[in-house]
């Protein structure tokens, strides 16, 4: 060992003396004054619409600082650019994990980024909380005790679907047109456990489609012919524009669920023609910015003022925005909590304890529940029939809680 | 693009190229060459019993990144081919990898030679007809492969694990060696890089160097000189498409995880980045261009998190200004003013 390099090493043992000697708790990221959270977000590259979630989220913790942080303990949010490719989410979150020493990761976002760090994650034992993708694989409290997600799961909002086929179209003759990848299936999977017994007499077809086909319309031909008087469209936006439009054309008129990917009204509902979406069915659980409903709306209200003073920049027609107020909200609740063991563990422990926590823009009725053998926090949706100008809710809060086909 | 490129390689490194390959070599910068090389590699020896396991990965990923640069610079600076689609050839490694690992259970030690393999067979069958193809339209073509690969894998999921892809076990040191699993990659992609450099560079200084750089200079006149275009061309194609492919297997195992879209056009062109920034046709290029397209975007996202490659952007234009022939060509030039400078003052 070359002189100089003995120097870097007591050097560096010593900051790390140092840091062990001021440290407030034993697991590091936690003083007397401060918690470090960790996050990535896509603020650039192909999924970088993505990016204002981490850019809300850093807005609503400035505002809980202002507000006195937790506990006393003001909040650092580092937030790192991985541009949604996974090697670079790996790189950050190690340099996160190892580097910053934060408590715990955050919200990291995307399907293919968090399932890279998953193992690391769990192998380190850093709490991976609340993760940023609608994937079912998230809530495996066996597998990976770590690592939790937020959102209903898309097999979640499937299920719901399921249910109120059951309740309300007891004859249905369902046809699927799906996505043919891992997002598609996890629909399809959602909606089969969904509806029990009953999966293999009600779904008389499945179609499916690649993303990179140009059209489906003879799909919805097929679909039509197949007598089925439901139809289970799940596709993102620019297929659903076509379906819907298409089985129109057609005549074919039959119950049309439409997975909430597509659920924008600016950017499916309106190209495919206002009539042609008339009673469409579709779920939500969060409130819509654009619905002049919550106009008056105190959860409305507040998020406004929040928008205005912290997050200017940011559009206040996106749902995104209302996203990246309330999953931070879920946050606090499970920090307030922790008192003051700020303990890797007992994160994990609050988190897996959530008890009907409703937060102010989730739609009324919604709630976070957790616990030790339920890592999915939000498993309810509501349903919503489009009455030609906007979503209309509708029914009581479908619940497919505890009914994840694991 | 073309004729700024090609006219770069020619002033830059043609010559540089063509006179260390048929000068006799000189002993006194040989021995201090040596002798530097033998400090670096001790010092990158050392490295991993000071760093953390995080900034160990970050050099890990170096060590591959120049491993596939090493492989571009082979085509693009040496015979002048240019690829759009390296990114492509790296993600057959780290699948061929992956899938081997995870799906028949082979020792992750075999993957890292059947990636280079398999990838040698695919980049020399791809560069059979893109024989036809020069400059732009080769461009076009690598990177139709660039664009159509992703795809390609999230098609056969069976194998691939679709668009989740495939998650594995980082291997730990084998033998019972005292590392740690972060040490034992650092040392594993460090051990394939000088292997995989000393090979490069005895293929590149000896005849196949002079036939790969005589096609790229004036390919009629290599021809009537009796260079088998066709054939050096292919096999400059397929021995670059083997070195991508061994970095994407090591990168595979050094991550843990592959995804399609992580081999995207842009990987491709990353690549294309760091073997102009380090020089054009140079040995030691991919190094530098390796330490830059890793750590750079990082400097440049603590610059400003608003706009990261816009500072990325404005880094590559200094660099191509201040250092036109790469940092490889940059510290030699400085190197020779150096010892000329020297030799001038030195009383006779």
């Amino acid at each position: 060992m070359s002189p100089r390099s003995r120097a870097f090493a007591l050097v560096v043992t010593l900051c790390l003396a140092l840091a062990h000697g001021f440290s407030y708790a034993a697991d590091p990221g936690v003083t007397a004054t401060e918690i470090k959270i960790g996050n990535t977000n896509p603020y650039s590259g192909p999924a970088s619409v993505y990016g204002t979630i981490g850019k809300g989220i850093a807005a609503y913790f400035k505002k809980v600082n202002d507000e006195g942080g937790i506990n006393g303990r003001k909040i650092n949010f580092i937030t790192l650019d991985d541009g949604y490719s996974p090697p670079k989410t790996v790189e950050m979150v190690r340099r996160l994990v190892e580097q910053e020493q934060v408590l715990f990761l955050f919200q990291t976002l995307g399907t293919p980024t968090n399932t890279a760090i998953w193992k690391y994650m769990n192998d380190q034992q850093v709490p991976h909380l609340f993760v940023a993708t609608g994937a079912t694989k998230w809530g495996d409290p066996k597998g990976h005790p770590w690592t939790m997600g937020w959102q209903p799961t898309y097999q979640t909002e499937a299920q719901i679907y399921a249910q109120y086929l059951l309740r309300n179209v007891p004859d249905a003759r369902i046809g699927i047109l799906y996505q043919n990848d891992d997002y598609g299936k996890d629909y399809v999977k959602g909606f089969k456990d969904g509806l029990g017994d009953a999966a293999k007499k009600m779904i008389v077809m499945e179609q499916t489609h690649e993303v990179t086909d140009p059209t489906i319309e003879s799909q919805i031909v097929n679909l039509k012919n197949s007598g089925a008087n439901v139809f289970f469209n799940v596709t993102i936006p620019k297929f659903a524009v076509q379906a819907i439009r298409k089985a129109r054309d057609i005549g074919w008129k039959p119950v049309h669920l439409l997975n909430n990917v597509s659920n924008s009204v600016g950017t499916v509902l309106k190209p495919a023609g206002i009539d042609a979406s008339r009673d469409i069915i579709s779920t939500f659980y969060l409130k819509d910015p654009t619905d002049p409903q919550w106009k008056n709306d105190k959860g409305f209200k507040d998020w406004s003022a929040f928008m205005q003073k912290y997050y200017p920049d940011g559009n206040t027609a996106d749902l995104f925005n209302v996203y990246a107020y309330t999953v931070p909200q879920t946050l606090v609740h499970v920090l307030k909590q922790c008192g003051n063991d700020l303990s890797r563990a007992n994160v994990m422990r609050q988190a897996a304890n959530i008890k009907d926590l409703a937060l102010p823009m989730f739609l009324p009725g919604i709630k976070v529940n957790t616990s030790p053998t339920d890592f999915y926090p939000i498993e309810q949706l509501q349903l919503a029939r489009f009455d030609g100008e906007r979503w209309v809710l509708f029914g009581e809060i479908f619940d497919a809680g505890g009914k994840h086909g694991m | 693009m073309n004729s700024e490129i090609s006219e770069t390689v020619e002033t830059a490194s043609a010559g540089e190229v063509a006179a260390r390959v048929s000068a006799p070599p000189r002993v006194t910068p040989r021995a201090w060459e040596v002798a530097g090389l033998l400090a670096l590699i001790a010092s990158a020896c050392l490295l991993p019993f000071e760093l953390s396991g995080f900034r160990l990965f970050q050099f890990t990923q170096v060590f591959v990144y120049a491993i596939a640069l090493l492989g571009l610079n082979i085509l693009t600076g040496y015979n002048g081919q240019i690829s759009l689609g390296h990114g492509a050839f790296y993600g057959i490694g780290a699948y061929t990898a992956a899938i081997m690992i995870d799906r028949w259970g082979v020792p992750y030690g075999w993957t890292v030679p059947v990636a280079g393999v398999l990838c040698l067979v695919v980049g020399f069958l791809f560069g059979l007809p893109a024989l036809r193809l020069e400059g732009l339209y080769l461009a076009l073509a690598t990177f139709a492969l660039a664009l159509s690969v992703p795809q390609i894998l999230k098609h056969f999921d069976g194998w691939t694990g679709g668009s989740q892809g495939i998650v594995l076990s980082r291997p730990a040191a084998p033998l019972g060696l005292p590392l740690t699993a972060d040490q034992w990659l650092y040392f594993l992609s460090l051990g394939v890089l000088l292997v995989l450099f000393m090979l490069g560079w005895n293929l590149l200084r000896g005849r196949t160097g002079r036939a790969l750089v005589a096609i790229r200079d004036n390919p009629i006149a290599a021809e009537a000189m009796g260079v088998n275009a066709a054939l050096y061309k292919s096999l400059a194609f397929g021995v670059s498409a083997a070195y991508t492919g061994v970095a994407g297997a090591l990168s595979g195992l050094a991550i843990a995880f592959v995804a399609p879209d992580t081999f995207n056009v842009f990987l491709s062109i990353t690549f294309l980045v760091g073997i102009v920034i380090g020089g054009l046709a140079s040995i030691s290029g991919p190094i530098f261009g390796a330490l830059f397209i890793q750590f750079v975007p990082n400097y440049a996202q603590d610059i400003s998190k608003a706009a990261p490659w816009a500072i990325y952007g404005v880094f590559l234009i200094v660099f191509m200004y201040v250092m036109p022939y790469g940092v490889s060509g940059f510290l030699r030039l400085a190197w020779r003013r150096l010892t000329r400078a020297t030799a001038g003052t030195r009383p006779k």
